[in-house]
């Protein structure tokens, strides 16, 4: 009886809640529909016509990340008082979405500014550090990064070989950390550093670094097959020296920091792939109606359809489980599992649909006059950053096998 | 002096959509046709919330004409930064033959109810390029009008309006109240903010009925039929200039 009525209560819990999320999932709210069309006509108008100019010149778009912070979007999360535009993660994964349909590169150096740089400090920051590094970052003037891989580890985030020594009223770092996104235009990073090797990945500790900083250099530029206009890089840090003060939560605590920031950051890559699987599919469907082989446009030949067809359902599904991800974490509930799923699904269907539109384009697909080449170039990177597509499957597993726990 | 901005918006079809006329020839294809706000209104709305931070007016109204939907389009000039909204309901065959005199007759109407001290409208819609509504709404007010703006200043307590006309450009002063209407260049409408769409959500939009303005939308017009520009035919190519001159001769073109 008393299970019953567990039960039961149960269930109404999930359908009052689940009725909200499924109807958002139908149709967004009206206030998502306005943010998400306000980010796309942006996007359509003042960055997709250079998002090819930028990418050829690997070059950084400084007024467009100004506008865009003046419109809030480079801080989507973050509240009112601290100068952010006090929205929610389904809001920021719309506009990341919206924005890298324009320009991979732009969508790339949003979401590492909110979900890697804004989203640790908002979570686990005082609120002297919140005023500190958050404030200056929300307008578009300055951006941040995240320093966690290693050029000795990536996926072993946990064997970090930066050290932090503390010596006296300072911390002092010493190490490498390597493919940190945006880090020639950022005035700040987040840095996982050892305070305690014998700990293991209890020992790794985060701290807030400004840059530049005596102590702290930026290796050379990667040349990359793709998102060229954003920057990468390794950071170097020799006798790097900052205060006390500059830990970000509590020694030992950075492999949990690290972790749950990804958590939500892979949500910002699923839309970033998204973007760069819609734009892809608008190429490929455009194309489908104005080039004629055989006497017709191609789109009327069942080949070209049925890839259509697969690369629209490609991306709504990715679609579906971001928004899914992003819904179960703005209602506060576990989102681990669902976030994988949504950046494995998202970054696969990214690169199927571009791989597949330069199909369609055929020739046309392999030059720099259609932007096909650019998005498969785009496309490839979000199956490896902020938590590789094995990394996922292993996350997933793993959640997996606890539901089923025996 | 109110210190009360009315801005008119329209609902049209968006400026990068392929318009298909309708296999009736009565209209255009609407129906799950992507639609916005008519570029110039937004010039106007814009410029009327320059205004407003300028301290130079106190309250920016948007206003628009049409069914449901329109709604919308209140919504965005509310998120631009516009104080509240007007929906003037009118819809089914009212609508699909409401033009430039029955809108300013409501504009007239609504000035007068408001009390209001500016009336700021795109120059033309980008569906019936009309260009109309202004100049009627003026007349009707007995108001003076500035048409075509490319600048609006204030000078003491009259508005100082450039103008693009044919030859270049022309300053008047007028006195207030005014109707003003939004050239191209008169500013760079602003992409609404994130927080200001937020706000927008808790700012209100009033319904009215043409009736309760005293208004009648009955058209004076008929539209016979609607179709398409002709195709581009091939041109031809001349070799010297006495032949282009010949050419233009025989078509009766000079």
């Amino acid at each position: 009886m008393a299970a019953l009525f567990k039960a039961r209560r149960a269930l109404g819990m999930v359908v009052g809640h689940g009725v909200r999320c499924l109807s958002q999932l139908a149709e967004l709210p009206e206030l998502h529909q306005m943010m998400r069309q306000t980010c796309r006509d942006y996007a359509q108008k003042e960055l997709a016509p250079i998002a090819a100019q930028l990418d050829k010149d690997h070059k950084f778009p400084a007024k467009q990340v100004k506008e865009l912070g003046a419109m809030g979007v480079m801080a989507v999360e973050v509240p009112e008082s601290l100068g952010g535009a006090g929205m929610d993660y389904l809001a920021y994964c719309l506009a990341v979405e919206e924005l890298s349909r324009g320009c991979a590169s732009t969508g790339v150096i949003v979401s590492v500014n909110n979900s890697l740089y804004l989203g640790p400090i908002l979570k686990f920051g005082t609120e002297e550090q919140k005023k500190q590094w958050i404030t200056p970052f929300t307008t578009g003037d300055k951006v941040g990064c995240f320093a966690l891989s290693e050029p000795g580890n990536g996926s072993d985030a946990g064997a970090a070989s930066t050290l932090a020594q503390q010596e006296g009223d300072e911390w002092v770092l010493n190490g490498t950390k390597a493919w940190i996104t945006n880090c020639w235009d950022a005035s700040a990073t987040v840095v996982f550093a050892t305070t305690d090797k014998s700990l293991k990945h209890k020992g790794i500790s985060a701290f807030l670094v400004p840059m530049p900083h005596p102590g702290l250099s930026l290796g050379k530029k990667e040349d990359k097959l793709g998102i060229r206009a954003s920057s990468t890089a390794n950071i170097i840090l020799e006798d790097c020296r900052i205060p006390l003060g500059n830990m970000l939560g509590e020694r030992g605590m950075g492999f949990k920091i690290a972790m749950q920031t990804l958590d939500s950051g892979r949500l910002g890559i699923a839309a970033q792939a998204l973007g760069i699987a819609q734009a892809a599919l608008d190429c490929a469907a455009d194309y489908a109606h104005k080039r004629t082989a055989f006497g017709a446009p191609i789109g009327k030949l069942q080949a070209i359809q049925f890839k259509l067809a697969d690369m629209a359902l490609a991306t709504e599904s990715a679609r579906l489980l971001t928004w899914r991800a992003a819904m179960l974490r703005d209602a506060k509930k576990p989102f681990t599992k669902e976030a994988a799923m949504a950046k494995l699904a998202a970054s696969e269907a990214a690169t199927f649909v571009s791989h597949q539109a330069i199909q369609v384009l055929g020739g046309m697909g392999y030059v720099t006059d259609m932007p096909a080449e650019r998005h498969y170039r785009d496309a490839r990177i979000t199956e490896i950053y902020e938590g590789t597509s094995e990394i996922q499957r292993l996350v997933i597993a793993n959640n997996i096998l606890k539901e089923y726990q025996q | 002096m109110s210190g009360r901005v009315l801005v008119g918006v329209k609902r049209v079809i968006d400026y990068a959509v392929k318009i298909r006329v309708k296999p009736d020839r009565t209209g255009v294809v609407t129906d799950g046709v992507k639609h916005s706000m008519n570029p110039f209104c937004e010039i106007a709305v814009e410029e009327a919330v320059k205004l407003k931070e300028k301290k130079l007016v106190k309250e920016v109204v948007a206003v628009s004409c049409g069914p449901q939907q329109v709604q919308e389009t209140i919504r965005t000039a509310l998120a631009m930064g516009a104080d509240r909204g007007i929906h003037v309901e009118v819809s089914g065959k009212d609508y699909e033959t409401l033009g430039p005199l029955q809108v300013s007759k409501i504009f007239a109407a609504l000035a007068k109810k408001e009390q209001a001290d500016l009336i700021i409208l795109g120059k033309q819609a980008i569906d019936d390029d009309c260009n109309q509504t202004g100049q009627m709404t003026a007349a009707l007010l007995d108001w003076p009008q500035g048409t075509f703006a490319s600048e609006v200043s204030f000078e003491a307590d009259k508005l100082k309006v450039v103008r693009e006309i044919d030859g270049g450009l022309e300053t008047i002063k007028i006195n207030l109240p005014a109707v003003v209407t939004a050239d191209l260049r008169l500013n760079t409408p602003r992409y609404a903010t994130l927080p200001n769409i937020m706000k927008a959500k808790k700012k209100k939009i009033a319904n009215v009925k043409p009736a309760d303005l005293g208004v009648d939308v009955c058209s004076r017009l008929e539209v016979l039929k609607v179709d398409e520009p002709p195709q581009r035919q091939a041109g031809v190519k001349v070799e010297t200039v006495e032949d282009l001159v010949g050419k233009l001769k025989e078509a009766g073109r000079v």
